[in-house]
């Protein structure tokens, strides 16, 4: 193999695997340290620079970072990358203020119109505001923060936790636009905007027109985003006491759960799929389920059953997943009776779709398949050059912490379009490797590896939460419990960095490692050096990195895919040929955000 | 820190015959320097001991002073250990030895510990043959009292404070053969490759296995013009062959050209696979490893790898013919078998 090239700002970076998994590059091991050091507003501040809305993201993320995290692969749980951003907004204090931009800034002449109110429009509208730009926001709800406020329920996020976030945004100075649906592009094109921002989501809910039954009890048959909107806004505040939620995704969870809280007592959750294939996260099922809300699998819905022009409940089949030779899989009757499940109520959380009806389709901006934008995946730029698009609008449904990754490529590809600058021109991240050594056995980060397994995140109980719909029922963790769980992470930033020519090749490095990363070897094709390590590099997603020749002709070869980056190596080498240096990876904005 | 090692191993440890992964060959997390020779060692021993599929309560480590007799601590956590005085490391083993002859016994010593203080003691363990492995960390100075010239320096070496030593140097391997050791072998901390297989051999063979290690102290001893630093002792390193240990109930798959390799048996039905052996060189012939040996020194060479091996050697338990069972598991009326038997005996001399 050739040497590794720790000069390419991605090799590093690719090593600290949960800032990597993270769609907005939020550099977690460094908000991670800030919070065992009781420095919650900085820990707050490095998350909003990156994600925007810690407090939210620390109660809702997705949190591609977890499933990636090096612990996991080392023991049970990764580190709870999500529950400990939480910690940071729960305990910041009004200093943040402080360091974020403060208005009004100097107009640079530029309008630009952001037409929906989400995540990925209050992202683009904080990158941009600062450099002058006149923003305006158009969102036909009352307020802003798009699903973050109709979709997710007050007891996962509540509403002040996010009134918070979308108030350091607007701010800056943005017009707002609210109760304004905004039913031509045309009309938006017409007026004097340098660049338009489509960021409207994916706000058409999936139904089951065909299915027998279905408009014959309409009043009792809701499709689940609509339903849980209209709770959120108060406008629904019951429903019956029989529910049946269809569908197996996160939507069924939070409107099964919901549900719950409004007078559903005997609340149940019906998939097609076998439990194993929900789409929801595990999470949330669990969450759900210790609601007592039992979820039936492989049972799909055959008719809604009417009695006396009355909703009785719905029918369904019983089938059994088959998988051929391929891993395809298909569902196939069981033979065994249909079942009859009673129900008062019918929540329809099967799916959700873009829509653009208010998008003229003659005005130069292409849409393609399954009628979604044609956009440069880079840029987020459509065909037409002032109209760009960001968040579940541009990529259909996915989540919150996307739609923010887009807003800050947006706002970067808004502004150089509005100074007439190449968009693909973009700017790089901003790196920075910094020693760590203070003595023989002493780093500036916390080196040592504690054995503790994953801390819970304590709950309010039942008899409280399932009463008000509003109760958060997550309590996050208090200040100890976020100091150790935050000790749990291995600062995968710090990064093991050779110099191949102060190496003696005394083997030190290799007989203290704990986790048997470090091999001299004869140099060879990387397939072959794989099987040849201290320990085989079977994990193909983790890279090797190679020095140059060594004085024997062998070369070093760290698998970094179980580095606990404990310095061990470090410490133990007579001539500091292994350094712990921390590697500081920051994704660049529209605006520098902390200064 | 160093004074605390990760609990957490590498997720994909495979696990020997008996069950333990290389992890459970560990010890205490060192306190020798960054990069002493000696701690490659102690990785060497365990992961010999670790691919031999040996129960760590079979064995016992035994040590002198010096910082190579701290090493015990830093291996085999799980095994029985005893840390002698000074050079006399040797008299230990032997009582344990005589005491217990089921154990596996591993002695590890310094230069200083075997060819200054305890050179008295080291030449009768070779002449009874004791059933031992013995390491020595050799490093051509006394570590841990501050790296003072040991009697296995090279006349003209030269050490950290730039005074070249004036005397011979006593080379331990040539000793060994002279003096009849029934398994001699060098080697280099810096070359698991030779020295994991050599480890593996010493353990099956069944007496007195020397192994002289070049171990550089990089504090005292791996300054230019030394010749145990490792940049000298890697660029004059040659071997008489390479090494491969087969155990005894694996198969031997490779073919061998005859004319370049040779395949000895060892007593428990291992064998030691020798390949590209150098020119009039009999691992079995004792004078041709002498004649090798003063060859090499001749060419400024260091001589490493196996140089000499007698597979069937009688060991301290065979010369003096003692009973199956070891001693200390012999009850009283073995050992005291009463009036009627002293009666028996004393009418078979009348
Ligand atoms: C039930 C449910 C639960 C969810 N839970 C989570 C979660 O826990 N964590 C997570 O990360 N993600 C979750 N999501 C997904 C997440 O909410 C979205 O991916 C995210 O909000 C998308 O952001 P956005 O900025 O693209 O658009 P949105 O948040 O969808 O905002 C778009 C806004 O534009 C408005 N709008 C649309 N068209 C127009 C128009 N023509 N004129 C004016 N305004 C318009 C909409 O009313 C809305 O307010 C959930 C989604 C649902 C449905
Ligand atoms: C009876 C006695 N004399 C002297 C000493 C001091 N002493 C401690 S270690 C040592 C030399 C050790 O040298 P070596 O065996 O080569 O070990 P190294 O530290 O080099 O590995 C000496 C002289 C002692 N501990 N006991
Ligand atoms: S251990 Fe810490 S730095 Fe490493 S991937 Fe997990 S959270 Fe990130
Ligand atoms: S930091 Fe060094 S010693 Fe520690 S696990 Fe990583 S490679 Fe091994
Ligand atoms: S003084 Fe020399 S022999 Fe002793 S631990 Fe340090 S390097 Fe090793
Ligand atoms: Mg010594």
């Amino acid at each position: 193999m050739n040497s590794t090239n720790i000069k390419d700002p991605e090799y590093f970076h690719k090593v600290v695997d949960c800032q990597y998994a993270c769609p907005a590059h939020t550099p977690v091991p460094e908000y991670i340290r800030l919070i065992a050091a009781g420095r919650y507003s900085d820990a707050y501040l490095i998350n909003w620079e990156s994600n925007v809305f810690p407090g939210v993201l620390g109660r809702t993320c997705d949190r591609p970072c977890e499933p990636a995290c090096r612990r996991g692969r080392v023991e049970e749980e990764p580190v709870a990358i999500c529950r400990l951003k939480r910690v940071a907004a729960d305990n910041k204090t009004d200093d943040v203020l402080m360091h974020m931009p403060k208005g009004p800034f100097a107009p640079n002449g530029k309008k630009i119109a952001l037409i929906g109110g989400g995540p990925a429009s209050l992202t683009v509208a904080r990158d941009l505001a600062p450099l002058g730009y006149e923003i305006h926001l158009y969102d036909d709800q009352e307020l802003g923060g798009g699903m973050m406020r109709s979709q997710i329920p007050a007891f996962r996020l509540p509403e002040s936790v996010l009134n918070e976030e979308v108030d350091y945004i607007l701010r800056l100075g943005i017009h707002t636009h609210f109760k304004t649906y905004v039913n031509s592009m045309k009309e938006v094109l017409e007026k004097d905007y340098d660049a338009v921002f489509v960021g409207t989501g994916a706000p058409k809910g999936g139904d089951l027109p065909k299915l027998p039954g279905r408009w014959d009890a309409a009043d009792h048959i809701h499709i689940g985003i609509q339903w849980l909107s209209s709770v959120a806004f108060g406008h629904t505040d019951k429903i019956g006491r029989k529910v049946i939620v269809l569908g197996g995704g996160n939507t069924a969870m939070d409107c099964c759960r919901t549900a719950r809280r409004l007078g559903g007592e005997e609340v149940k959750v019906v998939v097609r799929s076998p439990f194993k294939d929900m789409k929801a996260s595990p999470w949330e099922i669990e969450d759900a389920m210790r609601e007592d809300i039992p979820i039936l699998n492989c049972m799909p819905p055959k008719e809604f059953v009417i009695e006396n022009g009355k909703l009785k409940g719905v029918l369904f089949e019983k089938v059994k997943a088959v998988y051929d030779e391929n891993g395809r899989r298909s569902l196939v009757p069981t033979g065994e009776p249909d079942e009859l499940i009673e129900a008062d109520d019918v929540l329809v959380a099967i799916g959700q779709e873009n829509s653009f009806p208010w998008i003229e389709r003659d005005l130069g901006i292409e849409f393609g398949k399954w009628d979604m934008p044609v956009l440069d995946k880079t840029t987020f730029q459509s065909t037409l050059s002032k109209v760009f698009f960001g968040g579940d609008a541009a990529l259909g449904p996915k989540n919150v912490i996307t739609a923010v990754a887009h807003g800050h490529q947006a706002a970067i590809s808004i502004d150089l379009y509005c100074r007439e600058k190449d968009l693909f021109e973009r700017p790089a991240p901003t790196t920075n490797l910094i020693h760590m050594k203070m003595g023989i056995h002493e780093w500036a980060y916390d080196s040592a590896v504690v054995p503790d397994q994953r801390y819970k995140v304590p709950h309010a109980v039942k008899e409280v939460t399932l009463v008000n719909r509003k109760m958060e029922v997550e309590l996050g963790f208090d200040q100890p419990t976020g100091f150790k769980e935050a000790q749990r992470c291995f600062n995968c930033d710090v990064q093991t960095v050779f110099n191949t020519s102060r190496c003696i090749e005394c083997d030190a490095c290799v007989d203290i490692c704990p986790t048997s990363c470090i091999t001299f070897t004869a140099n060879g094709e990387e397939e072959d050096l794989r099987t040849r390590l201290t320990a085989p590099a079977i994990n193909l997603e983790q890279d090797l990195y190679v020095s140059d020749n060594l004085p024997t002709g062998r070369v070093m070869v760290k698998d970094e895919d179980v580095c606990l980056h404990c310095g061990l190596c470090a410490e133990r080498c007579p001539t500091a040929a292994w350094d712990m240096q921390q590697y500081l990876y920051a994704v660049t904005k529209a605006t520098k955000i902390l200064v | 820190m160093s004074y605390q090692r990760p609990v957490f191993r590498h997720p994909s440890l495979s696990k020997n015959e008996v069950g333990f992964t290389r992890a459970d060959y560990e010890g205490a997390i060192s306190t020798l320097c960054a990069g002493c020779g000696h701690d490659s060692i102690s990785g060497s021993i365990a992961q010999a001991c670790y691919e031999m599929s040996i129960e760590p309560h079979r064995l016992a480590k035994l040590s002198g002073i010096g910082c190579s007799s701290k090493t015990p601590t830093y291996f085999l956590g799980k095994s029985h250990g005893f840390n002698s005085v000074h050079g006399r490391m040797p008299s230990v083993a032997t009582g344990a030895l005589l005491a217990n002859k089921d154990l596996i016994y591993l002695g590890v010593s310094g230069d200083g510990d075997t060819a200054s203080i305890g050179m008295g003691q080291f030449v009768h363990a070779v002449r009874r043959n004791l059933n031992m492995v013995y390491i020595v960390m050799n490093n051509g100075c006394y570590g841990l009292t501050k790296g003072q010239d040991s009697a296995t320096a090279d006349a003209g070496s030269i050490n950290k404070s730039g005074s070249a030593n004036p005397f011979q140097a006593i080379d331990l391997v040539g000793l060994g053969l002279e003096l009849g050791a029934t398994f001699v072998a060098r080697s280099f901390s810096g070359d698991k490759t030779q020295l994991v297989p050599l480890i593996k051999a010493a353990i099956s063979h069944p007496g007195f296995a020397l192994i002289d290690v070049l171990s550089p102290c990089v504090t005292f001893n791996n300054n230019p013009g030394s010749t145990k630093s490792y940049d000298f002792v890697r660029a004059h390193m040659e071997a008489t062959a390479t090494v491969d240990f087969v155990p005894e109930k694996k198969e031997i798959t490779v073919d061998y050209d005859e004319g370049t390799s040779r395949r000895l048996k060892l007593h428990d039905g291992s064998y030691i696979q020798l390949q590209k052996l150098a020119d009039n060189w009999d691992p079995m012939d004792r004078d041709s490893a002498l004649v090798a040996l003063n060859e090499a020194r001749a060419k400024n060479e260091i001589l490493t790898g196996l140089l000499y091996v007698q597979p069937e050697s009688r060991n301290l338990h065979g010369l003096l013919n003692t009973v199956d069972t070891p001693l200390n598991e012999l009850k009283e009326e073995d050992l005291c078998p009463g009036a009627a038997t002293l009666d028996s005996i004393n009418q078979g001399f009348r």
